[in-house]
């Protein structure tokens, strides 16, 4: 029995580590064609074999980055909420709302967002076809939410009651706790809870599939439309095995690979600082 | 100033919790409304007899049914494969790893909780082109491959439950058993995790509503858009997921969007119930967790 606890964990290692190599061997050809720079710093245009993933990545980024501006401060006010105001049952309620909302699926955001968000923000800016950054932006921020708000709940909570309890004795009222103790004793946890709604809003498919517009270009401003990492996989699916083209979704992949690590990396860096900080 | 500063943060957090419930109130109420007066027959079975489809396996061509039968069985396939793995890899963690095992096993875990994923599906996607390359015969996009790629996305939530439910286990129960005379792994298995029992399944069901949402994997690895007969493992299939998101493309009418919109509200129930589920599981163990006394003395 003890041989095969050892060995499940083996395989859970070895699968996700296979899972680099799945990105960087099909993706070879491609990657030892063109410098690496190029690919990743150059522009798309198939037809003179150019197969840079730029656009792609400022339009993950542009995406991802807006997503955080609107859910960030969302989930902030709404986790302030929980922690000073609401008491016993009606915490509970709240808190429960807000878990079973972080189980709303992806495409169902994404299905009403294009029969009614879409045509909305088209009839209100009067440019472009409402496919584009601010629509996709404005979605996944509401999709991230949740999650960032249990994370900012226990973030807060979090912090020492020793301390809190010698706050409210000095006659703080719970906004001034919060405000002057809990904020910046909860920051590294706060930032970690940003870190994760980035990572979410970076792999996230659906929405910028569904609400973006993939347009090939690089995007010019917050109402065009633009074409993120994972829609380009989901995209170019469709398109001949062996072609330097469809090789592009492996680069896409293997940068994708790359950002979650360094996003795992910098979440245990933040971890770290706070466990050294509370000794 | 201070006061200002006060009143403005209040102001703010009552600003953002109405955005917020009001986003969440708009999407269910405009869900609702598009489902009214939607005729629940035919948008599961369209015009074949509901009876017939569901006894007699009678191809459903212009219903909803085989996709949610799709999603159902990926899903039961998916975190059939996952739970030994998952379950045995937590137990690993909380109890069996040196230093460093811990260490790198814990950073891939974390990895893989964080992996998009579309990046999943690729990577099944191409383990299933390498191994139709070493051996032609190997089976292409099918359920199959969608099910072991889903279970390996879900892998991460089954590894987290079950060592933080084996965490949370009091010293003087975890003692009990080893003072008997039972092996380490006879106390795992006969005595920490049927105590921690309920949370298991709490894992294993928010695995389970985690799968079901999930589109890019399956779309990468074997869901097609039309599949009216049964189900077989070795053959492409349905999904809720993906009927939603074809629908939303490649709709021609206002009766198939109201199906895509019924699809919607289906696929919203299916992984409210997994949620919920999970969530009173969960929280009923801490309950009866606090109530139990006797383990604190």
């Amino acid at each position: 029995m003890t041989r095969l606890i050892r060995a499940a964990a083996m395989v859970t290692g070895i699968c996700t580590i296979a899972v680099f190599f799945m990105m960087l061997i099909p993706g070879w050809p491609l990657f030892s064609h063109g410098h690496l720079l190029a690919l990743l710093a150059g522009g798309w245009n198939p037809t003179s074999s150019q197969f840079g993933i730029l656009p792609m990545i400022v339009g993950s980024t542009a995406i991802a980055g807006g997503a955080l501006l609107v859910g960030t401060p969302l989930s902030l006010g709404v986790a302030f909420v929980t922690v000073i105001f609401a008491r016993g049952r009606m915490r509970r309620i709240l808190l429960s709302c807000v878990r079973l909302m972080s189980g709303v699926p992806t495409v169902v955001y994404g299905f009403v967002a294009l029969i009614y968000l879409v045509p909305f923000i088209r009839s209100q800016f009067h440019s472009g076809s409402g496919f584009s950054i601010l629509t996709s932006s404005l979605v996944l921020g509401l999709l991230i939410s949740p999650t960032m708000i249990v994370l900012f709940v226990n973030a807060l909570d979090g912090v020492d009651p020793r301390a809190r309890r010698a706050a409210a004795t000095l006659g703080a009222t719970p906004v001034q706790r919060l405000l002057y103790l809990q904020l910046s004793e909860a920051l590294p946890g706060l930032l970690s809870g940003v870190v994760m709604g980035l990572g979410r809003a970076m792999g996230d498919t659906f929405i910028s599939l569904m609400l973006a517009g993939n347009s090939i270009n690089m995007p010019g401003g917050v109402l065009e439309s633009a074409r993120t990492l994972t829609a380009h996989i989901a995209l170019v699916m469709a398109v001949d095995f062996h072609s330097l083209e469809f090789q592009s979704i492996y680069l896409c992949g293997f940068v994708l690979y790359l950002f979650t690590f360094m996003l795992v990396l910098i979440l245990r860096a933040v971890d770290h600082r706070f466990q050294r900080r509370r000794v | 100033m201070r006061r200002f500063t006060e009143l403005l943060l209040v102001i703010f957090s009552w600003l953002a919790l109405l955005v917020f419930a009001a986003s969440f109130l708009s999407l269910f109420v405009v869900l609702l409304l598009r489902v009214r007066g939607l005729d629940t027959v035919s948008l599961f079975f369209g015009d074949t007899p509901p009876l017939d489809a569901l006894l007699h396996g009678l191809p459903v061509f212009d219903g909803i049914y085989p996709a949610l039968l799709g999603t159902v069985s990926v899903v039961t396939v998916a975190v059939l494969c996952a739970v030994l793995p998952g379950v045995f890899t937590g137990i690993y963690l909380a109890e069996f790893a040196g230093p460093w095992a811990h260490r790198i096993v814990n950073l891939l875990v974390d990895v893989l909780t964080g992996l998009p994923s579309i990046v999943v599906g690729l990577a099944g996607f191409s383990f299933m082109v390498l191994l139709h390359n070493l051996f032609p015969g190997a089976p292409g996009p099918c359920m199959a491959w969608s099910a072991l790629a889903l279970g390996f996305l879900v892998l991460p939530y089954l590894v987290r439950t079950t060592e933080t439910a084996l965490q949370g286990i009091p010293a003087e129960l975890r003692r009990t058993a080893p003072a008997l005379g039972a092996t380490k792994v006879q106390n795992i298995f006969f005595v920490l995790l049927p105590f921690r029992a309920k949370d298991l399944l709490g894992g294993v069901i928010l695995a389970t509503g985690r799968a079901a949402e999930d589109t890019a994997v399956i779309m990468l690895t074997g869901v097609v858009a039309s599949a009216p007969g049964m189900h077989s493992l070795f053959k492409q299939f349905e999904a809720l997921p993906f009927y939603i998101y074809y629908m939303s493309s490649q709709y021609r009418d206002l009766a198939e969007l109201q199906y895509g919109f019924g699809a919607s509200v289906t696929l919203l129930l299916l992984c409210g119930l997994f949620f919920a589920a999970a969530f009173l599981l969960q929280s009923y163990v801490s309950f009866r967790f606090r109530g139990s006394s006797w383990l604190q003395k």
